[in-house]
């Protein structure tokens, strides 16, 4: 099954860690992507972004509104995503805790739909 | 015979011959597959050579020997290679089911079972295996490198295993095909091509098998189920992806001639074999796949093979069909009864199968709200689209 692990944190906060803090998470996520490529689980990922360069698009009556910032105001914002394909949810959430931003903020794990289902 | 076709039946063969002599299973699988690569590029353009296996065994041969050197490896063994290339040699053993036994073996990972079988017995690319799983290459390549690390790190022998363990490792390869059957029947949206391979792969390879062993009754029961099952595929779908209940299925379009071939197999293996739960599946899809209509399926012979594969192979998604040849025989209220010894299981509770079965045995009873409420639970807790829409569309049709 695959699973969406939605990384959320809060900038101004990251903003305050120090350089070798800083080090320490970049270093901890190559470690993390290293072991789940090299157990074949790791399907992709990226981060984005800052949330204050995102734009919202909303078409109403055929027009299209474009604000700048993201759709939800919120202190913490999506950061970055990752795409793990594992035998178990216990499993998707193993890896989203080991993750940095889940000690400084939080996680998100979502199974992606697929195209079917085995009726056998 | 496409050159694919045949490329995909010699595999085993060529690399149980490779095996067999040089031992090494990680560098020969590595060096049959670029056999294979080089054969798929120049058959087609030269023409077959007159002997295909010897042809792929001169080329793996070559190819191990490259390896080898390059390692640095022991020099006798690289001499022993570079001078032992049999040109013209014939493969004499069918090594596929040893191979199998290697490949599935319970020291690997289920994603690696899988992985490794359809590459090292079924002759299939790394391309070809993860754009079928939907993942991507890399990813694969890293299962089927750690697979092949694994088998070498634990000394898993190319031997079949001894007697005592033997029935129990069948159950693993069977379980495996099976498996792959089921990622490759998997509906509709996606790269449908590739699925289909999957099926068409896991049909090849289990025939394969019932072809060593005649008599297993299990490795007949599989193979019924696979083709019972997968007869029903041209029906099974709307042009749009959509899925379409057993019930409602034009059975014109089943895949006669796979129901024929399901249905012998399955009579065979139930006169002869000892009884096993692939047999019972097949069964009840034959009963199935009988049927000329939906409402002439004989429900009372479903349900009693439903309670003997509830004895012999207890599981929730069994209970769950079960209560629905139930609620066919006895009507929908014997049905929920059935139903409701599941809710205190922890594998089912929050599961959509459970809330999706319900709603349909409250709809049979004629309880349209709480039908309704349950199909949409259970179309906000699948994870599969194709499912999501079906199961939208039911409860939509009882809005009215």
């Amino acid at each position: 099954m695959r699973y969406m692990l939605l990384i959320y944190n809060n900038p101004a906060t990251y903003e305050t860690f120090s350089e070798d803090e800083r080090n320490e998470l970049f270093g901890e996520v190559d470690r993390i992507v290293g072991e789940l490529t090299e157990s074949g689980e790791w399907i992709g990922g990226e981060g984005l972004a800052d949330a204050s360069t995102a734009k919202t698009v909303r078409v109403r009556g055929d027009v299209p509104a474009v604000t700048d910032g993201p759709f939800v105001e919120a202190k913490e914002q999506l950061a970055g995503y990752c795409i793990v394909d594992c035998e178990t949810v216990d499993r998707a959430v193993e890896i989203a805790a080991s993750w940095p931003d889940a000690k400084h903020f939080a996680m998100e794990v979502r199974a992606l739909m697929s195209g079917g289902e085995p009726e056998m | 015979v496409t050159v694919e076709d045949l490329l995909h039946r010699l595999a085993p063969q060529v690399l149980g011959a490779l095996v067999r002599r040089y031992g090494r299973f990680d560098a020969c699988e590595d060096a049959v597959q670029e056999a294979l690569l080089a054969a798929a590029l120049q058959w087609p353009v030269e023409g077959e050579p007159d002997n295909p296996s010897a042809w792929l065994l001169t080329v793996a041969s070559r190819r191990l020997a490259d390896q080898l050197r390059s390692e640095g490896a022991r020099r006798r063994r690289e001499e022993a290679v570079a001078t032992e290339v049999p040109a013209g040699e014939a493969v004499d053993e069918d090594d596929t089911l040893t191979l199998l036994f290697m490949c599935c073996h319970p020291a690997l990972s289920p994603p690696s079972q899988l992985a490794l079988t359809l590459r090292a017995v079924g002759g299939l690319t790394t391309a070809q295996i993860a754009s079928a799983f939907l993942v991507p290459e890399a990813t694969m390549a890293q299962r089927i490198s750690r697979a092949k690390q694994r088998i070498k790190a634990t000394a898993i022998p190319f031997a079949m295993p001894p007697e005592p363990e033997r029935s129990e490792r069948l159950r693993v390869v069977l379980h495996v095909l099976y498996l792959i059957f089921n990622e490759g029947y998997i509906a509709t949206s996606g790269p449908d091509l590739q699925r289909s391979e999957l099926t068409r792969e896991a049909i090849r390879l289990t025939r394969a098998v019932h072809a060593l062993l005649p008599d297993d009754g299990e490795v007949a029961g599989l193979l019924a189920l696979m083709l019972l099952t997968d007869a029903r595929r041209p029906a099974r779908t709307h042009a749009d992806g959509t899925l379409i209940a057993l019930a409602e299925q034009d059975r014109g379009l089943w895949k006669q001639d796979y129901v024929e071939e399901g249905i012998a197999l399955i009579t065979a293996a139930l006169a002869e074999a000892t009884l096993g739960p692939y047999q019972l599946q097949a069964a009840i899809a034959a009963v199935h796949d009988e049927a000329p209509r939906a409402q002439d399926t004989d429900w009372p012979q479903i349900l009693a093979l439903y309670e003997l594969l509830a004895r012999v192979s207890p599981n929730p998604m069994v209970t769950l069909n079960h209560a629905v040849a139930v609620a066919m025989v006895n009507g929908p209220q014997a049905g929920l009864d059935l139903l409701a010894t599941l809710d205190a299981d922890e594998r089912m509770a929050a599961h959509h199968r459970l809330d999706a079965v319900r709603a349909h045995l409250l709809d049979m009873a004629g309880e349209h709200d709480a039908a309704r409420a349950g199909y949409r639970t259970a179309a906000r807790r699948t994870t599969s689209l194709a499912e999501r829409r079906y199961l939208e569309a039911r409860a939509a049709r009882l809005a009215g």
